[in-house]
């Protein structure tokens, strides 16, 4: 028998861990938790909750229907909770949307041109790559809560001050 | 000894090891002016300082542990103290050896020494010693459940299978075309028992022709528990100089790992308590408790150890810029990641 229970978290059922502190600062580590964060973020908002010289992992709440969004380089997304279909268009015309040196994902006006590549949906666990050159949105089924890897850019909302234990 | 312990211009490593011991069948090695020796139960390394003799001994298993994760890592980012007294610091290229260097009882006192190697040689030393130290019957890799009892006592053949495992990384995303290989049972990579309740459903992909090597997407969990060692990491996303480093932890991180740069823990199942010190004395600094969910960076300039009761998935996120650490030890760079 197993005896064995693998405990992820939930928007609606999560503990937050904690820091003691013997000769330290708290702000060092900006702890924080994703699922805690996105009780309290716009859906979609991409709250960053790692931080590394430019590069990020962002928080988003999973509800709704996002917009499209792409960027110059490879994304990652891990849904850690919920379930999300992700659609993806070819852009046609990248070069209207970022320069090579773009960093992060940019929202985008509308529905951009392009030819339609497929679609994945992902549940809790699920790594999803939304790929250099592609335009990409997100339709929550079941409202949850992803983490984004990818770079500091346009659409990244810094609330340090908000979100970390002090 | 049988042979010279140089690294000689024709990039020819040489091991310097002695016979096997008649008494327990374990050779011992030689590395600049450190000695390691193992006896049924203990691991011995030796140095000079101020015109003594000095050793230090760490129970086997925990030093093939240690030795395990070095070896696995490359060294890794910074320094891998297998305990207070003992570890290397990766430059590289070339990896510096040390004893006492980063405990002030030994350093205030003259008494530590430190050697730099060239990587190659380092590593094959640290190989044979694996190889020649680790009993059938041990996987220093494994959790303690998993790893088997016969690290202690005569030598008794070997568990090269166990210690010649790959650390797996991908390109971009493992499942993608002549990237990495998804974990399954066909290949070796069944689930583990503490994860035998975790989803193992793939996300449902449609690509449209032509596309198929685009619109991708795996079960990361499902990944994850299907691992077959603790505290190491793979990688299975890269964008730009970021890997996503997810591993699976398990009893006690067999190391102190000593940052050189600022890294990040994001907890996706469980639990793990984190004991960080001073990265060049040991001093305690803080405890930092994770739970599913919770995001913590770990600064430049801390040593830190694991603590997992239960088997747990982390995420372990690096970045391999190549200049970080002198821009770190520099000042270029605050240790912390953000202000606020």
């Amino acid at each position: 028998m197993n005896s064995f229970h693998t405990t992820f978290g939930s928007l609606q059922d999560y503990q937050k861990g904690g820091i003691e502190i013997v000769a330290d600062n708290p702000k060092y580590y900006a702890f924080s938790n994703i699922f805690e964060v996105a009780n309290k973020s716009a859906p979609y908002e991409k709250v960053a909750v790692a931080l590394n010289l430019g590069y990020v992992y962002e928080a988003l709440r999973i509800e709704g229907q996002s917009g499209w969004f792409a960027a110059p380089h490879d994304e990652f997304a891990i849904i850690m909770d919920g379930e999300v279909e992700v659609q993806f268009i070819k852009l046609a015309d990248p070069a209207a949307i970022y320069s090579d040196d773009s960093k992060g994902s940019v929202p985008l006006a509308g529905q951009p041109a392009g030819q339609p590549m497929g679609r994945v949906v992902a549940r809790r666990g699920h790594q999803v790559m939304l790929p250099e050159g592609a335009a990409y949105r997100f339709t929550a089924r079941a409202i949850g809560v992803m983490l984004l890897q990818t770079m500091d850019g346009p659409a990244t909302v810094h609330k340090w001050a908000d979100i970390c234990l002090k | 000894m049988s042979t010279a312990a140089t690294m000689n211009t024709a990039d020819v490593v040489e091991v310097t090891a002695s016979e096997p011991s008649t008494q327990t069948g374990y050779r011992s090695f030689n590395l600049g002016g450190f000695t390691f020796s193992r006896d049924e139960y203990f691991a011995r390394v030796g140095w000079e300082a101020k015109g003594q003799q000095m050793s230090h001994s760490m129970s086997a298993d925990a030093f093939l542990r240690a030795m395990m994760r070095d070896v696995a890592w490359g060294f890794f980012y910074g320094w891998v103290n297998f305990d207070p007294v003992i570890g290397t610091r990766n430059h590289y290229g070339t990896v510096d050896m040390y004893a006492g260097s980063y405990y002030p009882a030994y350093r205030d006192s003259g008494l530590d020494h430190q050697e730099n190697f060239d990587s190659r040689l380092m590593m094959a030393t640290f190989k044979a010693i694996l190889d020649d130290w680790t009993n059938e019957g041990f996987d220093p890799f494994a959790a303690p459940e998993e790893a088997g009892n016969g690290w202690f006592g005569k030598k008794n053949g070997n568990n090269r299978a166990a210690i010649e495992r790959a650390r797996e990384a991908c390109l971009r995303m493992p499942g993608l075309p002549g990237d990495a290989n998804l974990r399954s049972d066909a290949n070796g990579f069944p689930i583990n028992r503490a994860f035998a309740d975790v989803s193992q459903e793939e996300p449902e992909v449609y690509a449209e022709p032509g596309f198929e090597g685009e619109v991708s997407a795996f079960n990361l969990f499902a990944f994850l528990s299907r691992s077959d060692v603790t505290w190491n990491p793979s990688v299975t996303s890269v964008c730009g100089r970021s890997l996503a480093c997810p591993t699976t932890e398990e009893y006690i991180l067999p190391i102190k790992h000593g940052n050189d740069r600022i890294e990040w823990f994001i907890q996706l199942s469980d639990q793990i308590e984190w004991e960080i010190e001073d990265k060049h004395t040991g001093a305690p600094r803080a405890k930092v408790m994770m739970k599913a969910g919770d995001v913590s960076a770990m600064p430049a300039d801390i040593r830190h150890q694991g603590f997992s009761r239960k088997r747990s998935m982390l995420l372990v996120w690096e970045n391999a810029t190549p200049n970080l650490p002198e821009l770190y030890e520099t000042g270029q760079l605050k240790p912390w990641p953000v202000e606020f």
